[in-house]
């Protein structure tokens, strides 16, 4: 059974797409494999900048022949028939079978697909893979029509068979011919070599210095930085995201640390990092015992006779020239920071959040408005709320920012303790923007979490005025991600907040400078009007005339009085009536657009949350079945009686409640289908005649008692046991007692109490909702 | 010059042996463009040459200006005016990588010692409606090259597809020459009679220029000069392609392209005198885009565009 191995060399290829090339190189071929029908025993890809290899052990030396039998027309059918047949089977008539079946002599004919060999097969999957290759971006190059992710030089495809022979695979793609050989490292090891096996190929590339496996690769590069940071009693920054990267950016990699300038140590460690890490790909070196950033660690691709030096003073130099920037921005910010960052609230103004939702100076004063409508909520001081919100963004005009974007907030934090702002301010600036993530930390001072709140809300209800909602795989302004932070803020920190009226707030804020303009609009308008000496217009008088009766009148006195009139006081009035006007023309008007916003919002947070529930093990019939209750904008609320469910859910009497519920509701449904009534009357205990009917009578008032005052106190899990314990009754009932009996009487009252069954379990949660 | 194998010893010295070497490679040695443009790519040689299937091998220096870089000359990298040199070779050669490590020999830096990197960087020019795929080439952590295969200008398909060198040539030779000052740096020989550094050459035209185009600049007239060369563009590409006094067909893509040059080094004035809002930006770089694709348009129709009548 022979061994596959395949490399693809090319021209550098960006670090990012190694991985995901690999396992598309693996999964392309091995899948194109088998469906040839050439099983393989293993698998394994692997990745340098210059090279994709893919190697796989025991593969078949040739794909199986495949018998494939085929039934034909009957011997006594037309010629004609009988041709087709051959035709589309491939055989010759001497090679049919006839068999004896129910209705008579029938031809069977018997198709055989011979195998291929191996190497055929590779060189067939292996043309479709290179042609096909998902790579996130590709280009052509020279005079050729071929993609690649950069140009792509030479591909070494052979078989090894069990005696260590190698079999070049005959492929060309493109003019670019399969053959056994490749090239070692660029600059330490160049020329080309023949392979015959892979473990011949990963030995001969580690003399010419290239690590294929860039698991070790990384490997390597984590252990030589931690000896060499160790070595001085310092620790290197984790960073696995930072560790892949590089490890995709060099094939035979030599870590070399180095001293971050004195005049730079100052900097804040996360800008040090950043700075080093972007522009860089270096590692942050730590001293414990300070906590500062003091060293780097950089990773060169080669080794030289002075030992790297001459590569680390020159990355030295480089990282001096970023810092000097850094410390430039730094410096600069602290200044205005110092002087409270006025200019860079100034300057949001002039930056666009959204073209439709306007610039972020008018974003971040919604957001305090809203914010101190949230604060009492949530326990935070309203002043300090309102604060934090005004300058929880100012670092968004901050130099450092425009570098570093992933500096947000972290920045604000310091400078808004070099402003001299209370510490929860400071802390809102940073810890506003969280969570990001599904298992980003949620904050917990109340101020951050009001403003958390603030800035999510008013981007939902913003994006939701303008219609620009998250559909299908597009989320552009990561609304999904801002509903879910929400929805964490509140459950994690157990806050009992109604959202619709927080909606509302959030809407309104945004209606307020649409509703400014309006008004100032027609405040202009009536007053050229009066000037030119003309009335109040009948269209305004009908429709505000009741309510600013006096003010129109003074707007007569005063044209008749004429240029005698106080102008101040007729310009009150006439804004007077512009306010009133707008104030209810718009108001009708956004009523009509705010209201179906609002509960479309209110759903689509359901939605998320059951995503999120769902996470934690709550069925999503369960949540809908109490999504269906009142008060079910309050999550909180909503999750407490959620779990309830779902517990007594996990118990005999509960799933054997629920089957009663449905029982009573079917049969009671169909009825009041049937009869065209509702029987809510209330069943009267002296038409009971069984025994099982008196004990259900007498077991409904007690659990709707116990329900009642369990639901007031929010005591769902003592509501859904006095639910529970209805079962049963309820089942006893049942078996005891025809529903339809034909004494009218009877059957009334049974439908009756069946509705009080209804009733009394609806209130603790809709279980008309739940599965099964 | 001094010997050609050892360390340069000026700025101009690096530039002598790019040309030199390119040269050797091949390559037709060009003068800059007569024009202000804001990179080496602006030049025809690069821009439309790279359109059609003519094949092509050219380098050359490109005095670059981008007026929001200014810094009067104090900053010590930092420049409104500086140069660019640039290779492009159509259709790019199979061993472009070694070529272009071989020009960093020739200026003096030892592969032996130094640690050269190929790093992703993706290159797009939202004002010609072009981009490339290729990287950013370090050395020893410093960016000396951008490298690129272009696969779309204009608007149009690269085909076949050009490869394209740009050298950042002040840091380049800062970098090669161990200077940490751009004004500091040899511009001429050091040794020679009368040595001239960088700053004796530049630094007082680095001030002059930053105070006009930062503060000083009629905006007004800008403008207008933008529009004139925006609707001249159009104009010219309007022109039938029949020269009614030669009786040739003559489609005069490189004049309609001369102005949007112009338009494009307008727009970048404008927006260093901070008079374009983010909003106007965008609208701003999609008429000079405009431009370019309608020059690159009428460039396919020319001969050297690969018309064939």
């Amino acid at each position: 059974m022979p061994d596959l191995l395949i490399e693809l060399f090319s021209e550098e290829i960006p670090a990012r797409m190694q991985a995901r090339a690999c396992d598309d190189l693996k999964k392309r071929m091995t899948d194109g494999l088998v469906e040839a029908g050439l099983t393989y025993a293993g698998a394994a890809a692997f990745a340098t900048p210059r090279r994709l290899t893919l190697a796989l052990e025991g593969l078949l030396s040739e794909s199986p022949t495949l018998r494939e039998e085929r039934k034909g027309p009957r011997v006594d059918a037309p010629e004609k028939a009988i041709e087709g047949f051959l035709r589309g089977a491939g055989v010759t008539r001497d090679a049919l079978e006839v068999r004896d079946e129910k209705k008579g002599q029938v031809y069977f004919a018997t198709i055989t697909k011979p195998g291929r060999p191996a190497a055929e097969i590779v060189a067939d999957v292996l043309d479709d893979t290179i042609r096909n290759f998902p790579w996130p971006k590709s280009m052509r190059w020279g005079a050729g029509s071929l993609r690649w992710v950069r140009p792509l030089h030479s591909i070494l495809c052979i078989l090894t068979d069990d005696a260590g022979e190698a079999q070049i695979v005959p492929l060309d793609v493109d003019g670019i011919k399969a053959g056994d050989s490749t090239e070692g490292h660029r600059f330490m090891a160049p020329g080309r070599f023949s392979v015959t096996s892979f473990e011949d190929y990963a030995a001969k590339l580690k003399r010419a210095h290239v690590v294929l496996n860039p698991e070790e690769r990384a490997g390597h590069i984590w252990q030589e930085a931690t000896n060499l940071a160790f070595a001085r009693g310092l620790d290197v920054v984790e960073d696995k995201g930072l560790l892949q990267e590089v490890a995709g950016l060099v094939e035979w990699p030599v870590p070399l640390m180095g001293e971050i300038g004195a005049e730079f140590l100052d900097l804040p460690p996360e800008v040090l990092q950043s700075s080093m890490k972007e522009h860089q790909k270096f590692f942050s070196v730590r001293n414990p015992k300070t906590g500062r950033i003091e060293q780097f660690v950089t990773v060169a691709n080669r080794e030289t006779a002075d030992q790297g030096a001459t590569i680390l003073a020159g990355n030295q130099k480089v990282l001096a020239a970023r810092l000097a920037d850094a410390k430039f921005f730094w410096e600069n910010d602290l200044r205005i920071a110092k002087e409270g960052m006025g200019p860079w609230l100034d300057s949001l103004e002039n930056v666009t959040f959204h073209n439709k939702l306007g610039s972020q100076a008018e974003r971040i004063a919604r957001i305090a408005a809203l914010a101190r409508e949230i604060a009492p909520v949530v326990g935070a001081d309203p002043d300090l709320a309102e604060q934090a919100a005004q300058v929880a963004k100012a670092d968004l005009s901050s130099e450092m920012v425009y570098e570093f974007p992933e500096l947000q907030g972290i920045m604000g934090r310091y400078y808004a303790v070099e402003a001299g702002l209370p510490e929860d301010v400071a802390a809102a600036c940073e810890e506003h923007y969280a969570p990001l993530g599904p298992s980003d930390a949620v904050p917990s001072r109340p101020v951050s979490v009001t403003v958390a709140l603030a800035d999510k809300l008013d981007t939902l209800a913003g994006f939701w005025a303008i219609d620009e909602k998250p559909t299908g795989s597009k989320d552009p302004y990561a609304l999904r991600r801002a509903a879910l932070g929400v929805i964490r803020l509140v459950l994690e920190n157990s806050l009992r907040i109604g959202l619709q009226d927080k909606f509302e707030d959030a809407l309104d804020l945004l209606r307020s400078p649409r509703y400014e303009k309006m008004r100032d609009g027609l405040f202009h308008d009536m007053w050229q009007d009066f000037q030119r000496g003309k009335e109040v217009s009948d269209e305004i008088k009908e429709f505000i005339g009741a309510s600013a009766e006096n003010e129109i009148q003074m707007v007569s006195k005063a044209l008749a009085a004429g240029p005698s009139a106080r102008e101040s006081v007729v310009r009150k009035a006439i804004h007077d009536i512009a306010d009133l006007w707008v104030t209810q023309r718009s108001g009708i008007e956004w009523r009509g657009e705010f209201v179906p916003m609002r509960d479309d919002l209110l759903s689509f947070f359901h939605d998320r949350l059951k995503v999120y529930l769902k996470d934690q093990g709550i069925r999503h019939d369960v949540i809908d079945a109490c999504i269906a209750m009142e008060g079910n904008d309050d999550l909180a609320l909503l999750v407490k009686r959620a779990q309830a469910l779902q517990d007594v859910l996990q118990t005999e009497d509960g799933t054997n409640l629920v089957q009663g519920f449905k029982r009573a509701n079917n049969i009671l449904t169909q009825a009041e289908e049937k009869d065209g009534v509702e029987y809510s009357f209330g069943a009267d205990p002296k038409f009971a005649e069984d025994d099982t009917e008196k004990a259900l009578f007498a077991a409904l008032q007690d659990a709707e008692k116990t329900i009642a005052a369990a639901g007031k106190d929010e005591d769902f899990a003592r509501a859904m046991g006095a639910m529970a314990a209805l079962r049963g009754p309820i089942d006893a009932f049942f078996e005891a007692v025809q529903i339809n009996s034909d004494n009218e009487i009877l059957r009334r009252n049974r439908l009756n109490m069946l509705h009080s069954i209804r009733q009394i379990c609806l209130q603790a949660a809709d279980l008309r909702r739940l599965d099964g | 010059m001094s010997d050609s194998t050892g360390k340069p010893r000026s700025f101009q010295e690096i530039i002598l042996r790019l040309q030199a070497y390119w040269a050797a490679k091949g390559c037709a040695v060009m003068q800059p463009y007569d024009m202000e443009v804001g990179a080496g790519t602006f030049h025809p040689a690069t821009t439309l040459r790279s359109l059609g299937s003519r094949a092509w091998a050219a380098a050359y220096v490109q005095p670059s200006r981008r007026p929001t870089d200014g810094r009067y000359g104090e900053s010590p990298n930092r420049l409104q005016h500086y140069y660019q040199y640039q290779v492009l070779i159509k259709p790019s050669p199979p061993d472009l990588q070694a070529l272009y490590l071989g020009s960093l020999e020739a200026i003096g830096i030892d592969m032996e010692m130094h640690d050269i990197r190929f790093v992703e960087d993706d290159w797009e020019s939202p004002t010609l409606g072009a981009w490339g795929l290729g990287w950013e080439v370090w050395c020893d952590g410093m960016e000396v090259s951008q490298f690129t295969y272009f696969q779309q200008v204009g608007g149009h398909d690269c085909h076949p597809v050009s490869g394209e060198l740009t050298y950042g040539l002040e840091r380049l030779a800062m970098y090669v020459l161990g200077v940490d000052h751009v004004m500091d740096m040899p511009f001429n020989d050091p040794d020679a009679p009368i040595a001239l550094s960088y700053g004796d050459v530049f630094l007082e035209a680095e001030a002059q220029f930053a105070r006009w185009n930062f503060d000083v600049a009629d905006t007004d007239v800008l403008l207008r000069h933008f529009e004139e060369a925006e609707a001249e563009c159009d104009r010219i590409l309007n022109a039938p392609e029949l020269d009614p006094k030669t009786g040739r067909r003559i489609v005069m893509a490189l004049p309609a392209y001369d102005q949007c040059i112009k338009a494009s080094h307008f727009f970048n004035l404008l927006d260093a005198r901070g008079v374009i809002s983010v909003t106007e930006r965008q609208a701003y770089i999609g008429r000079v885009r405009a431009l370019a694709k309608k020059c690159a348009d009428a460039y396919v129709l020319t001969a050297d565009g690969g018309f064939a009548a």
